[in-house]
């Protein structure tokens, strides 16, 4: 196993690491940054929970190699927004008691606000469409799709 | 009676003397950070024991007035302790939000049983309250004591304890109490977990007085998340841990014959810990067990592959030998003479697979062995029988380890954090260093305990005049308890059961739960042993509401063919012969709310590729009812089914939370509707081959009800019920009524996967 250093720029901020270049960026974010938002899900690309934002795009860190980021701009949950200037997505979140567990929330986050950043007054179906392939064992479906329809009202 | 009752001892001066009735002197708030303090609080003998009968093991006063509720039982996430906030903040007349509940973890909390069958207002709500209502009792008399006023002579108005004559006489529980523990022993009943009851003498208050409790108060659990201030159990973090994996064998059952420690030899801290069938490697970095799971070469012993094939499952449970036989509730009049002399008799036989906790991450867990002292951070829903476990495990002493609970990645009965939190401490023992162990997904969907498979098989006996005078159920399967319902013994846990613990064999199963009367009656199970006896992939286990869906799956199918049998509208069926009124009046409700319209099924009047139809199911579950109404529609090309609309009567007795209520019903039926539609646990001789989300899926966003309608039936004059997993219990069967009313075809094995269905169609 070979290393290698490289940046990394997360939620605004550079970071260095020395890490494989074939590792997945997950690892990268959880244990090198300490970032405890994206989650290990399946490693798979098969569940969302992973989810972060390159350049704006949702991505699935679990299977992107930290290599393969080179200079893009990686966000995050915790980048999306805080407490004092939440996304509308995360304000939505609270009103409408979302998760169960929490375990799942990244994917759905993250997808979304890409989605309703480039999508105005989407359609029912069309939020689902766009959320399509996202897992949440707990079954907070009916939850997630009265937050995603708030913010996107919310969104305008 | 409390074995504590001269509340005289309760002074003034007694409290500040040191070895008085109720000395402590712990600053405040006692919050899980602080827990380690409380650890040490009691070590110097400050805190009464943490034993179920003292007070002080529920309820603690800050010295600022704000109330610790020590919670032994747990929330995994459906709002339970808001609602266990609000029983203790109705008891002791404190506002809500100074009601703070510390749950999970052993050094704060005495053993209620973890979250375990829906019992977690049920059984915990009931002692948190009698808890709280002895933490009022006894302040309003150490208020007395100061005040010079007689305690009937008081009342308590948010936290301050004053004289119903004259405001000026108060005093404030910070005052009377802040900061110090209770010293006052409860009349405990000696049991620990779900049983363990320990009141003091007050009684709670009437439901008439109740002003917190019935309040949809929102969980201020979510904000934490979104924001990502909230650690879960994965995110632990021990100064000098390590990382491991765990390697489980390509043929269930087979033991490592050769190891070849030199294949991982350029992974940092790459080492292999093994012992008999127990095999786990670990590494400095995460991503470095990953690979050294890999990479490490195994050669495995030649073990004959365990299983039938997938496609013989249900002729196996047939004819496999049954272990154990059981008939429960008594035998109503005489069933077989019934059958005997029957103008006619209606059969049916159903079948429902291995399904998996397939939770959202696989499981993972942080073992710290250090100074003779061990401590577990997991995400179980029982962290007092991990801290058990762990011990038994490492061969520790009980009070030598504590577990702590951090959120994990979903639980719905005995998943894989148990197991994982087991195979953790045999790590960390293995290489003296704390260790973070998580599964793979193949590990978390592949090797967790699982629900198990069944078959079951209905018949009613009908008399000349059309009349149901008998009703037989019985159930086959593998027991719901071949491991038992949490990691508290060795022999339950994969590490126990690999590292050659002796086996125990348990058998557990169940029968309807119904009032419907008829003339004669019987309903049994049995079990048989199970494919693998140790270290099984499909070793089975409680699975949300253990063998509940299965079950009512079959046995209200089995009502809806009768009364198709007998040209009667289902509604109209149940209502003839369900006796109890509770479930009259949620079967009632939900038909009306459902605009249900008497006819029997199937509709005959639909052509075209999507037809629609409507079904009904019941059951009960240890003193809850649910009803639901399922309409579905039905694409015959296809064999799809979209379970379009849910219609949800609902009655746990006394309701605590409308708002948490509502959104544990929603997760039940989404999650009821995933099982019954999709999931199932594939295998071939070898191994389980359902081991990501392509072989195990879950119903998909797309595929989500439009709308799930709910009926809060409350009871306040009632105790409280259980709500975590009732309404799971009869999705299935009100689908498949569903489907039956759209086509007139009879699905009876679960799932109602689009082949099956559009197999069955043709
Ligand atoms: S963890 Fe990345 S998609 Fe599942
Ligand atoms: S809230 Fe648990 S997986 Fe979505």
């Amino acid at each position: 196993m070979t290393t290698q250093k490289m940046s990394l720029n997360v939620n605004g901020q550079a970071h260095q690491i020395e890490a494989d270049p074939d590792m997945p960026l997950l690892y990268a974010l959880r244990n090198d940054l300490g970032l405890n938002n994206p989650h290990f899900g399946c490693g798979l690309a098969q569940c969302g929970a992973c989810t972060v934002h390159l350049d704006g795009q949702p991505i699935r860190s679990c299977i992107t190699p930290v290599s393969a980021v080179g200079g893009g701009k990686v966000v995050t949950l915790a980048g999306l927004g805080t407490p004092e200037h939440p996304h509308p997505l995360q304000t939505a979140y609270v009103e409408e008691e979302v998760p169960q567990c929490g375990y799942c929330i990244n994917g759905w986050l993250m997808t979304a606000a890409a989605f309703l950043r480039d999508n105005k007054k989407p359609t029912e179906a069309q939020i689902k469409e766009a959320l399509s392939g996202l897992k949440c064992r707990c079954g907070t479906h009916m939850s997630i799709l009265r937050a995603v329809k708030r913010a996107a009202i919310m969104m305008g | 009676m409390t074995k504590h009752d001269n509340p005289r001892a309760f002074s003034r001066r007694s409290i500040l003397k040191t070895g008085g009735a109720l000395v402590v002197s712990i600053g405040m708030p006692i919050g899980l950070d602080t827990a380690l303090a409380i650890g040490e609080a009691r070590a110097q003998g400050a805190r009464p024991p943490l034993t179920p009968d003292q007070l002080s093991s529920y309820i603690a006063v800050n010295a600022d007035g704000t109330v610790a509720a020590y919670f032994g039982k747990m929330d995994m996430g459906q709002g339970l302790f808001v609602a266990i906030g609000q029983i203790v903040a109705e008891e002791l007349d404190v506002p809500f939000g100074r009601v703070k509940v510390i749950m999970g973890d052993t050094a704060t909390s005495v053993n209620q049983g973890g979250a375990s069958g829906s019992t977690g207002i049920q059984l915990g709500g009931k002692q948190m309250r009698v808890a709280a209502a002895e933490a009022r009792r006894v302040l309003v008399e150490m208020a007395a004591e100061k005040l010079g006023v007689p305690a009937d002579q008081l009342t308590v108005v948010d936290g301050v304890v004053q004289a119903k004559d004259d405001q000026a006489k108060q005093a404030s529980y910070a005052e009377l109490i802040g900061g110090r523990y209770f010293n006052v022993q409860l009349d405990w009943n000696k049991q620990v977990g779900n049983l363990l009851y320990a009141p003091g003498k007050a009684q709670p208050k009437p439901a008439s007085e109740h002003k917190i409790v019935g309040q949809p108060i929102k969980r201020e659990d979510i904000a934490p998340k979104v924001f990502c201030q909230e650690d879960f159990c994965t995110d632990v973090k021990v100064p000098g841990m390590v990382h491991a994996r765990v390697i489980r064998p390509p043929v269930a059952g087979a033991t490592p014959a050769r190891i070849d420690e030199g294949s991982i030899k350029d992974i940092p801290g790459g080492r292999v810990v093994h012992d008999k069938g127990f095999l786990a490697v670990v590494a400095d970095t995460e991503w470095g067990a990953i690979q050294a799971m890999q990479q490490l070469k195994v050669d495995w012993s030649d073990t004959t592959p365990p299983f039938p094939d997938q496609a013989a499952l249900f002729d196996h449970i047939r004819r496999a030998p049954v272990r154990h036989a059981e008939t429960e509730g008594k035998e109503t009049g005489n069933v077989a003479e019934a059958f005997r002399t029957a103008a006619r008799v209606i059969e049916a036989e159903y079948e429902w697979p291995f399904q998996s906790h397939a939770c959202m991450g696989p499981a993972c867990a942080v073992v710290e062995i250090k100074d003779g002292q061990a401590t577990c951070w997991s995400g179980s829903q029982k962290p007092h029988f991990v801290r058990d476990g762990t011990a038994r495990t490492l061969d520790m002493p009980m009070e030598k380890v504590r577990a702590i609970w951090k959120v994990g990645p979903g639980s719905y009965g005995r998943n894989d954090a148990d197991d994982c939190a087991a195979d953790a401490a045999v790590i960390a023992q293995a290489i003296g260093k704390p260790v973070r162990l998580q599964y793979m997904r193949e590990q978390g969907t592949g090797w967790d305990p699982k629900g198990p498979a069944s078959i079951h098989r209905a018949r009613a006996a009908i008399d000349a005049s059309g009349k149901v005078v008998a009703y037989e159920f019985t159930s086959k399967g593998f027991s719901r308890i071949d491991v038992q319902t949490n990691g508290g013994m060795p022999t339950d846990t994969l590490a126990g059961q690999l590292l050659g613990v002796p086996l125990v064999v348990n058998d557990g199963f169940g029968v309807p739960a119904e009032s419907y009367a008829f003339d004669n009656k019987k309903l049994s199970w049995e079990t048989i042993a199970p494919l693998l006896d140790r270290g099984s992939p499909l070793r089975s286990a409680h699975l949300r509401d253990p063998v509940g869906p299965q079950v009512h799956f079959a046995s209200e199918s089995f009502m809806d063919e009768v009364a198709a049998a007998l040209n009667v509208d289902p509604v109209e069926f149940r209502l003839r012969h369900v006796k109890a009124p509770r479930d009259i009046a949620a079967i009632k409700a939900v038909a009306e709310k459902a605009g249900w319209v008497s006819r029997p099924s199937p509709r005959r009047d639909q052509t075209g590729n999507t037809v629609s139809g409507r079904g009904i199911a019941y059951s009960q579950r240890n003193g809850t009812i649910v009803a639901i109404v399922a309409e579905v529609d039905v694409d015959r090309s296809t064999g799809k089914i979209f379970a379009r609309r849910f219609t949800v009567a609902h009655d746990c007795g006394q309701m605590i939370n409308p708002d948490g209520l509502t959104k544990t019903i929603e997760g039940n039926i989404v999650q009821g509707v995933s099982r019954t539609l999709w999931e199932e646990v594939k295998f071939d001789p070898k191994n389980v081959t359902s081991v990501d989300w392509l072989t195990y899926p879950i119903l998909d966003i797309t595929e989500t009800p439009e709308v799930i309608d709910v009926v809060l039936i409350n009871h306040p004059e009632l105790p409280p019920s259980g709500a975590g997993e009732p309404s799971i219990r009869p999705v299935a069967a009100a689908i498949a009524n569903a489907i039956f009313d759209a086509t007139g075809v009879r699905i009876r094995r679960v799932p109602f996967s689009p082949d099956r269905v559009k197999a069955a169609l043709s």
